[in-house]
């Protein structure tokens, strides 16, 4: 009979440890979807942090009501814009135009100079600029905001001088007066509560519709269900109807902790909120699908659930001014539903928006849905035989 | 092709292949199952009996071959199967997080099942499950879950069972039970096919098929099956017989040594060759030999030592 080597039972073998550790590298080198996130996530997280997270964003969409051309009010155009905050995007007819631009989320900024404001400069009547912002989001707008009287100072210290110089003194020839809609206060949980809702739906749609769908295959009652007479549709649908459920509780107990905890104004139509919740819903729930049929087991499942939340997080203005972000980094942000969804319940809740409002957010989530639901059908079908 | 539906066959299945990939998991596979019967599907893990089953009931498609089950085209009428048939998986398949009763409950409505109340009610009482009909299934032991699963099965009132491997796990006594509820059932006209790997149950059926890497090699009753092979067999008693058997498989006519408790079971097909080589090899250290009759697993053991050590690839 062999004797075991080792003195004492109960000792630390550095042997048997070394073998725990050759059977885990082992594992860990076949399952190539935790492989793939070991490099991927490092990969993912420092582009992202690195270069499309902006908190103090640049070059912010501005449009301007233009009353008055002159020699002043173009220099005031061009000293913000060379402040590199603002980016002039085009000029407005009017208020009622702005305010559109403002509330579809077009433009972060509008600049409207009254008619006669250079006259009434000349004339020593101390005249005011109107700068209206939205500051839905206090972060995106903040930073440009605290520049703005800085730019004006520059211009009167530039044009008001020679002849001029007289209108120098206090109050100061001509002022900005800033505006700021929808969150005047910078609530800042104004803009993060609502835009929670979408969050937490992101999270527990997509796990939860990829596990349940996966359970079913990893415990082998799929092949139960098949061998019934129940067709792919009835189970599909079957099984997705109770996350619907559970996503609407979901959104409720954030609305409810919105409206009076939070005291987040509710503008909106909250008919509009729910209609725009259950698109959000089915958008995440095909994801979800989508995943529970290229996934092998739950773990799996969950792994690109994690791959799928990252981005969701970064770069669809949930944390970060989407408008901050370099090119590539909104056009990505694009292509996620939630994205979207943020615009859509900012934009009900805290602006009041309507259905015109609202519609160019809400076809891009259909179109979504749409084409993720042909990618699962035909993904599905491939499991079956 | 259109296919005959033979009334006095359950299941009549011509040329069955299916591939999976590079593998040739079932070649050829022709199975008639007469109404009433057991039928007993053998053959080593990874034979092809699961994908045959699987392809009998509808749940895959055969890329080759033709037949009925119930009197509906395999290929054709697979929803029509999967109302008549019952089908118990080869893993338990049912959900462990569901009672019994919420298991039955759930199966019957599948089945749009009438009166689905009395007949959970009823199967619960049949199989004697009432005791644990609210237990949550995935705390029940192998032999419970296996009655639950027959009782899930039946439900529909099916006309055929499809079983794979229902005892795989469950103790002899269990075993025993599930063997004569199934006896009860053909008794009734049920057409049953099952699935084993145990030689007790084997002979409980009426009729056999033997399968291996994909190929029918037998088919027929006990007694056919071991006649078709042509074997003799001698009984080996005495000492060392572990030696002796080392000794004899290069033995001329010898083609096959078991070890039978205190018995060294040797075969082959040439009757006369095998009994000069195994008498004088007995007569020695005081060892006795007589010839016996070639048993179920003799057949068994020389089928699967017969056919290449892979599942695919050559045939």
């Amino acid at each position: 009979m062999r004797r075991p080597h080792t003195g004492s039972k109960t000792g630390f073998s550095p042997m048997r440890w070394w073998s725990m550790v050759l059977k885990e590298f082992t594992q860990l080198k076949r399952d190539r979807l935790t492989f793939a996130m070991i490099v991927g996530i490092p990969i993912m997280q420092t582009a992202l942090f690195g270069y499309a997270i902006n908190t103090n964003p640049k070059h912010l969409d501005t449009a301007i009501i233009s009353a008055d051309s002159t020699d002043i009010t173009r220099s005031f155009i061009a000293a913000m814009q060379n402040s590199s905050y603002f980016k002039m995007v085009g000029t407005l007819p009017n208020e009622a135009a702005g305010r559109e631009a403002l509330a579809r989320g077009k433009v972060l900024f509008v600049v409207n100079i009254p008619a006669g404001f250079t006259r009434q400069l000349l004339r020593g009547e101390r005249p005011a600029l109107l700068i209206e912002a939205d500051a839905t989001d206090p972060t995106a707008t903040g930073s440009a905001l605290a520049a703005v009287s800085g730019i004006a100072q520059s211009v009167i210290d530039r044009e008001i001088a020679g002849p001029l110089s007289n209108l120098h003194g206090s109050p100061a020839p001509f002022s900005v007066r800033v505006h700021q809609l929808y969150n005047p206060d910078n609530i800042t949980q104004y803009f993060v509560v609502p835009g929670l809702t979408g969050m937490v739906l992101t999270l527990t749609m997509v796990l939860m519709t990829g596990l349940a769908i996966t359970r079913e295959r990893e415990r082998g009652t799929m092949e139960n269900l098949l061998a019934m007479p129940a067709t792919p549709l009835e189970v599909m649908t079957g099984k997705l109807v109770p996350y619907i459920g559970i996503g609407l509780i979901q959104a409720t107990i954030i609305l409810l902790a919105a409206r009076y905890v939070f005291r987040v104004p509710f503008f909106g139509n909250i008919g509009a909120v729910y209609l725009s919740a259950l698109l959000f819903i089915a958008a995440n729930l095909t994801v979800g699908i989508t995943f529970s049929s290229l996934a092998r087991n739950q773990l799996q499942a969950v792994q690109l659930g994690i791959f799928f939340f990252l981005p969701n997080i970064m770069l669809s203005g949930f944390m970060f001014p989407f408008k901050g972000m370099p090119g590539w980094a909104q056009a990505l942000g694009n292509l996620l539903p939630l994205t979207y969804f943020l615009r859509l319940i900012r934009g009900i809740l805290l602006k009041g928006n309507g259905w015109t409002d609202s519609w160019p957010n809400v076809w891009p989530m259909m179109v979504f849905t749409v084409v993720l639901m042909l990618v699962a059908s035909i993904t599905y079908r491939k499991t079956l035989d | 092709m259109t296919t005959v539906a033979n009334p006095e066959y359950a299941i009549d299945v011509r040329g069955l292949n299916k591939r999976f990939g590079e593998k040739h998991v079932v070649r050829d596979v022709s199975l008639r199952v007469r109404r009433g019967e057991i039928f007993g599907f053998l053959g080593p893990n990874g034979s092809g009996k699961t994908t045959t089953i699987r392809m009998v009931c509808g749940l895959l498609k055969p890329d080759a071959g033709s037949g009925t089950c119930l009197g509906h085209d395999i290929v054709r009428e697979r929803e029509a199967i999967k109302r008549k048939v019952g089908y118990m998986t080869q893993r338990f398949s049912f959900w462990e997080d569901l009672s019994i009763a919420e298991n039955l409950d759930f199966v019957a409505r599948m089945y749009e099942i009438p009166h689905r109340k009395e007949a959970v009610r009823h199967a619960i009482d049949t199989l004697g499950l009432a005791s644990r009909a609210r237990q949550l299934a995935g705390t029940l032991s192998g032999g419970w879950k296996q009655r639950m699963a027959l009782a899930a099965c039946m439900l529909h009132q099916p006309s055929l069972l499809l079983l794979d491997e229902p005892t795989a796990g469950v103790d002899p006594r269990a075993r025993r039970d599930f063997w004569d509820e199934l006896q009860s059932l053909a008794a009734q006209g049920i057409s049953v096919l099952v699935s084993t790997h145990y030689m007790d149950e084997a002979v409980r059926c009426h009729k056999l098929a033997y399968i291996a890497y994909g190929k029918l090699l037998a088919q027929g009753s006990a007694d056919e099956v071991i006649a078709s092979q042509r074997l003799s067999t001698w009984a080996i008693h005495g000492e060392r017989l572990s030696a002796l058997q080392e000794e004899l498989r290069s033995r001329p006519g010898v083609e096959q040594t078991v070890t039978f408790g205190d018995a060294l079971h040797v075969s082959g097909t040439d009757a006369g060759l095998l009994e000069g080589t195994v008498r004088a090899a007995a007569g020695v250290d005081g060892r006795s030999c007589e010839p016996v009759e070639t048993s179920l697993e003799d057949v068994f053991i020389y089928l699967m030592g017969k056919t290449p050590d892979n599942s695919g690839g050559t045939a």
